[in-house]
């Protein structure tokens, strides 16, 4: 594969939910094995962005091309970690069953899981500290614990392009080192990464790149070139306050409507 | 003991009732799993009604009751995919409108019937005991049929169920295997309605599947004690209808929320009382 084609390209991406424009003429393009934090206000479209890539939602217009190539042309190389609370953590099955299905698209139509399959899944759970956790039932695990199982998932996939949307939210901080640690060891694998957060000075300390959207692209670039007094004020407009020159922005908890879980 | 359990089944009718009401308690058991982790079970009910007027007018025509039956089913099974895959109308309000539809239209075909009070029962409630051999050979190759296409696609339902965007994520006919899903639940329920009749399907496909939940961990599990329930309830409730002179039916649903009762107060895993310890 040549390298110059090796990326992501949004070219005038649109979405709009019941002529309600989420997503507002969207161009750029991601080169391939970069680390991008994607940060906005809420509603700015990053949960839908992310669901464009794995083809829930179709775009409005424009297009995507991964590769070259347009959306969903490649079998398996987008692995997509879910906000914690889309998934249903009453489903029955453990931890094992859940990283498994990340070897679903490699194997074929009835073929059971070989000793290769088995041999990834443990590998992969064991790269997120949780191979203790294996026989585990998900409705048993913590927050984190969670959060480490649909990465454990997504590792076991082997993707090119690796989606986590709000992975930092409400977890502990021992689980936020995990998978920062993680993602730096994949980037001596090439496999480009978008996260979403809410955390700017996460996105600023950890990430080689940030793409700030509001519907529309405010700034991609490296953190110091997007996080300007002139972009963050764009991006926030009202949420955000100047005191003695710095921007401090009103928006860096999570929605009243998902407040961090804490089992016993 | 044993001779008293045995009686009822030197009758070949019961014998016949017995194997019928078996074969469509582990149907409804295993494709049941699915009804209750996909939050289907007004749907099951829905289509359950559904099918009623495909049995009238099959009737009407002097044609065969489960063709009929199974025409409807689909039809109804495919519009209801088809009415909210666009978004404009939620599913459970789609359902609704199609299923009480469906079921007026069947109850007015049916009063146009002179005998209808008869048979509308047996639609609604079953007739387990008037189970031919024809019926039941019927039976049995659908229900190997359904089982056997859920075995095959025993992963593809796992990860729709699960986690649809994976099954995006991996390319699979998320679509199609809906339908599909849908298609084998207006199936199974076309293949109970002579045991339990439309009215208690409902029960077979979500109360021995939410019994095994409480008792399980895994799918495969859930599926098996599922099964297992499903078939002793319709063992037990054939007995009990024969003893008591009951509706087997009403028997055997009955049966099966017994179980759920007790495994809800008892379960080691996730009862009431288990809680109740733990504080």
């Amino acid at each position: 594969m040549t390298q110059n084609i090796a990326r992501i390209e949004f070219s005038h991406l649109s979405v709009s939910y019941n002529s309600h424009l989420v997503l507002d003429d969207l161009t750029l393009q991601i080169a391939h094995g970069e680390r991008v934090a994607v940060v906005g206000p809420n509603g700015a479209g990053k949960s839908t962005l992310f669901k464009v890539l794995v083809r829930e939602i179709a775009p409005t217009r424009g297009r995507i091309r991964i590769h070259g190539r347009p959306l969903g042309s490649h079998k398996d190389c987008v692995a997509y970690v879910p906000q914690r609370e889309e998934v249903d953590w009453h489903f029955p099955v453990t931890v094992e069953d859940v990283v498994m299905m990340g070897r679903f698209g490699k194997q074929r139509w009835l073929h059971k899981a070989d000793a290769h399959d088995r041999e990834i899944v443990q590998q992969s759970l064991q790269q997120i500290e949780i191979g203790d956790l294996a026989k585990r039932s998900i409705s048993e695990l913590s927050g984190g614990q969670q959060q480490r199982v649909f990465m454990a998932r997504a590792l076991a996939q082997e993707p090119h392009l690796l989606l986590l949307d709000e992975p930092f939210n409400g977890i502990d901080a021992p689980t936020q080192e995990a998978i920062l640690g993680l993602l730096n060891n994949l980037r001596a694998k090439d496999v480009t990464i978008l996260v979403s957060t809410h955390d700017l000075n996460l996105a600023s300390d950890c990430f080689d790149q940030v793409l700030l959207i509001n519907k529309r692209l405010i700034a991609f670039g490296t953190p110091r070139q997007v996080f300007t007094r002139a972009h963050i004020q764009q991006a926030f407009a009202d949420r955000v306050m100047i005191v003695d020159g710095h921007a401090v922005v009103d928006d860096c908890c999570p929605p009243p409507d998902d407040p961090p879980r804490r089992k016993s | 003991m044993s001779s008293w359990l045995l009686t009822p089944f030197t009758f070949a009718f019961m014998q016949r009732g017995l194997l019928a009401a078996v074969m469509v308690g582990i149907l409804c058991a295993v494709i049941g799993c699915y009804v209750v982790l996909r939050s289907m079970a007004f749907l099951g009910d829905a289509l359950a009604h559904a099918i009623l007027p495909g049995v009238a007018i099959a009737y009407l025509l002097n044609g065969n009751l489960m063709l009929g039956a199974l025409v409807a089913a689909v039809l109804v099974a495919i519009g209801i995919g088809a009415f909210s895959r666009h978004g404009t109308i939620k599913e459970d309000t789609a359902i609704g409108i199609l299923f009480t539809a469906a079921l007026a239209l069947g109850i007015a075909l049916i009063s146009s019937i002179r005998t209808y009070a008869v048979d509308l029962s047996h639609i609604l409630f079953g007739n387990v005991l008037g189970v031919s051999s024809a019926d039941l050979w019927l039976t049995a190759i659908l229900g190997i049929l359904i089982l056997v296409v859920t075995l095959i696609c025993y992963k593809p339902f796992l990860v729709i169920s699960f986690d649809p965007l994976l099954a995006n994520t991996l390319r699979l006919p998320v679509q199609f295997l809906r339908t599909l899903l849908l298609v084998l639940l207006a199936f199974t329920i076309v293949v109970s309605m002579q045991s339990v009749g439309v009215g208690l399907v409902a029960a077979m496909l979500v109360t021995p599947p939410a019994t095994a939940y409480l008792l399980t961990r895994r799918l495969p599990a859930m599926m098996l004690t599922s099964a297992s329930i499903g078939a002793f309830s319709s063992l037990v409730g054939l007995i009990a209808s024969y003893y008591l002179n009951i509706a087997s039916g009403s028997a055997i649903v009955l049966t099966a929320t017994l179980i759920f009762l007790l495994v809800y107060l008892f379960s080691p895993r996730k009862g009431l009382f288990r809680n109740w310890a733990r504080k």
